[in-house]
């Protein structure tokens, strides 16, 4: 019993506030004559024929998402390595940290008019925009983490013959994860980011370039379902992120909990 | 809510000092590495590796420094992106602050927004640009939404944590000595919470200067991003790398005045001391 009103309380809590407000601004638009906020029965009405009646899904929203992926995931390659080798050599730290500290204090969407010089305004430019702009977080945070690798575990693998590959994945690698997850996270927020902006600025197709496009010919319902689809996008590759980070992080959330005494 | 990295506080000794290491000792080969980095920009134009057409040597990008510097209009567009991202900043701690300890003090508050902060703070902001554009346009109210936006998740969540972090022998100590809420808030919740508010403040700092930048380059306000675009359709090319290097300068000044203030207002805080004494 005591088990389910715990449960039924917290399921309340977590939807209580959402359902309010979402109500709030389902009455409080009701008859809105408001030219830029529109009732939001209409908004949920358009969604259906904005988005899925029409090809825009495969045409605008895939397109976004596979350049954003493509971005990331070589951001997360490049960023990883470099990192791993830049932190692991004290030398070359030094070399290059004064040049990392400046080109990450660069605000990645300046990134977007520069690259268009190289890459034309095609899907090029923009998987290099977004990698542009993730890499700095993850390699910047890999460096941190791989620089403050426990020593004890370092002799430790030493004394057992740990070396080449095994070393890095075991060791290194498995060390930094923490640092390098939430370089991910950091990264990726950054990545929608860019992907947006970089559709917003020169593109032909792309769910920025279409919302840009509803406000440019004021299909202002319209826009709102693209800023809608687009936070629900923000928040479902939140949650993902959050969900590999439980997985992977696991031992590292059960040895923090450890460390404290459990007392939290 | 317990992430490795939001939690960014306690990590924060090891990069302070990172910070420290890199002025005193080994400034040499930092030297080195950024002369090495400008003269292969200088170098890759000139011997054709890439067109100067879209990458001028360095030293053309350093003339167009210079010749930026001289310009009225150069100024006006700097000031109006520092402003952009101070208001817009400077709003985002206000109410960060003010709600994080509304929410943070209050149990029920706290389980009951919960989700939907979660909910919320992914929503990247630049979401808001056609909102902001249709409402106001191409004025500093439209960069100050973006900014604010963006900015308030980052500080919210900081105090949230800070204030969770409070000891309760502290907070039961206090009580006993006859403390009201008032004063509880003021000497203990405050100062446990003050190095996750700095934390969230130096990390709303970056954000708050990459949404002024992006509002001014998408939106057209006023400001450095604004110039940057113009300098592009103009095909002033080194001028608009000119102008880059000017942001990246305003953002390195922005995280060492962040480093700044947190030392500043820290330096009674044990992670600091333990520091100056190792």
């Amino acid at each position: 019993m005591r088990l389910a009103g715990r449960v039924t309380r917290a399921v309340a809590a977590a939807l209580a506030l959402p359902a309010a407000l979402l109500a709030l601004w389902w009455i409080l638009t009701a008859d809105s004559e408001s030219y830029y906020l529109p009732p939001l029965s209409e908004i949920l009405a358009a969604v259906d024929d904005v988005w899925l009646r029409t090809d825009r899904l495969s045409v605008d929203v895939l397109p976004s998402l596979l350049r954003l992926f493509g971005g990331f995931l070589l951001a997360v390659a490049l960023g990883v390595s470099l990192g791993v080798a830049i932190g692991s050599s004290r030398r070359l730290r030094a070399f290059c940290e004064p040049v990392l500290e400046f080109l990450r204090a660069i605000p990645p969407p300046v990134l977007v008019p520069v690259l268009m010089l190289f890459a034309g305004i095609g899907d090029t430019m923009k998987v290099l925009v977004i990698l542009s702009g993730c890499l700095w977080p993850i390699l910047l945070n890999t460096v941190e983490g791989v620089r403050a690798v426990d020593e004890v575990l370092v002799e430790t693998s030493r004394c057992y013959a740990l070396r080449g590959p095994a070393r890095l994945w075991h060791l290194v690698i498995r060390s930094a994860s923490p640092q390098i997850v939430t370089g991910l996270r950091q990264g990726l927020s950054i990545g929608i980011i860019l992907m947006v902006i970089s559709e917003m600025f020169a593109a032909s197709n792309g769910l920025g370039f279409s919302i840009i496009q509803f406000q440019r010919t004021f299909a202002v319902t319209e826009m709102w379902t693209g800023i809608l689809l687009l936070g629900l996008l923000g928040f479902l590759l939140a949650t993902l992120m959050r969900v590999f980070e439980r997985r992977v992080l696991s031992w590292y959330f059960g040895l923090r909990q450890a460390q404290r005494g459990g007392s939290r | 809510m317990t992430s490795a990295a939001t939690r960014a506080a306690p990590a924060r000794s090891s990069r302070a000092g990172k910070a420290g290491r890199l002025t005193a000792g080994n400034a040499l080969p930092g030297v080195a590495g950024f002369a090495a980095f400008l003269a292969s920009l200088e170098a890759v134009p000139r011997i054709g590796l890439v067109s100067p057409d879209y990458l001028p040597p360095i030293s053309r990008i350093g003339t167009a420094l210079v010749e930026l510097a001289g310009e009225a209009g150069f100024w006006t567009a700097l000031g109006d992106t520092v402003r952009g991202w101070f208001v817009g900043l400077s709003i985002a701690v206000i109410l960060g602050i003010t709600v994080g300890f509304v929410i943070g003090t209050l149990p029920v508050l706290r389980e009951f927004t919960a989700s939907t902060i979660e909910f919320l703070r992914p929503i990247p902001s630049v979401a808001l640009i056609p909102l902001a554009v249709l409402v106001f346009g191409t004025d500093l109210r439209s960069v100050l939404l973006l900014v604010v936006y963006a900015s308030f998740w980052q500080i919210l969540v900081q105090v949230l944590y800070g204030v969770q972090d409070v000891d309760p022998v502290a907070t039961e100590t206090a009580r006993t000595f006859g403390l009201g809420r008032w004063a509880r808030t003021r000497h203990v919740t405050w100062p446990t919470a003050l190095p996750y508010v700095l934390t969230g403040v130096r990390l709303a700092a970056a954000v708050a200067l990459i949404l002024a930048i992006t509002a001014e380059l998408v939106i057209g306000a006023p400001g450095l991003g604004n110039e940057i675009g113009v300098a592009q359709s103009g095909g002033a090319v080194a001028r608009m790398y000119a102008l880059v290097v000017v942001t990246g300068l305003l953002g390195v000044a922005v995280n060492l005045l962040a480093r700044r203030l947190e030392r500043w207002l820290l330096s009674w805080h044990p992670s600091l001391r333990r520091e100056v004494a190792a």
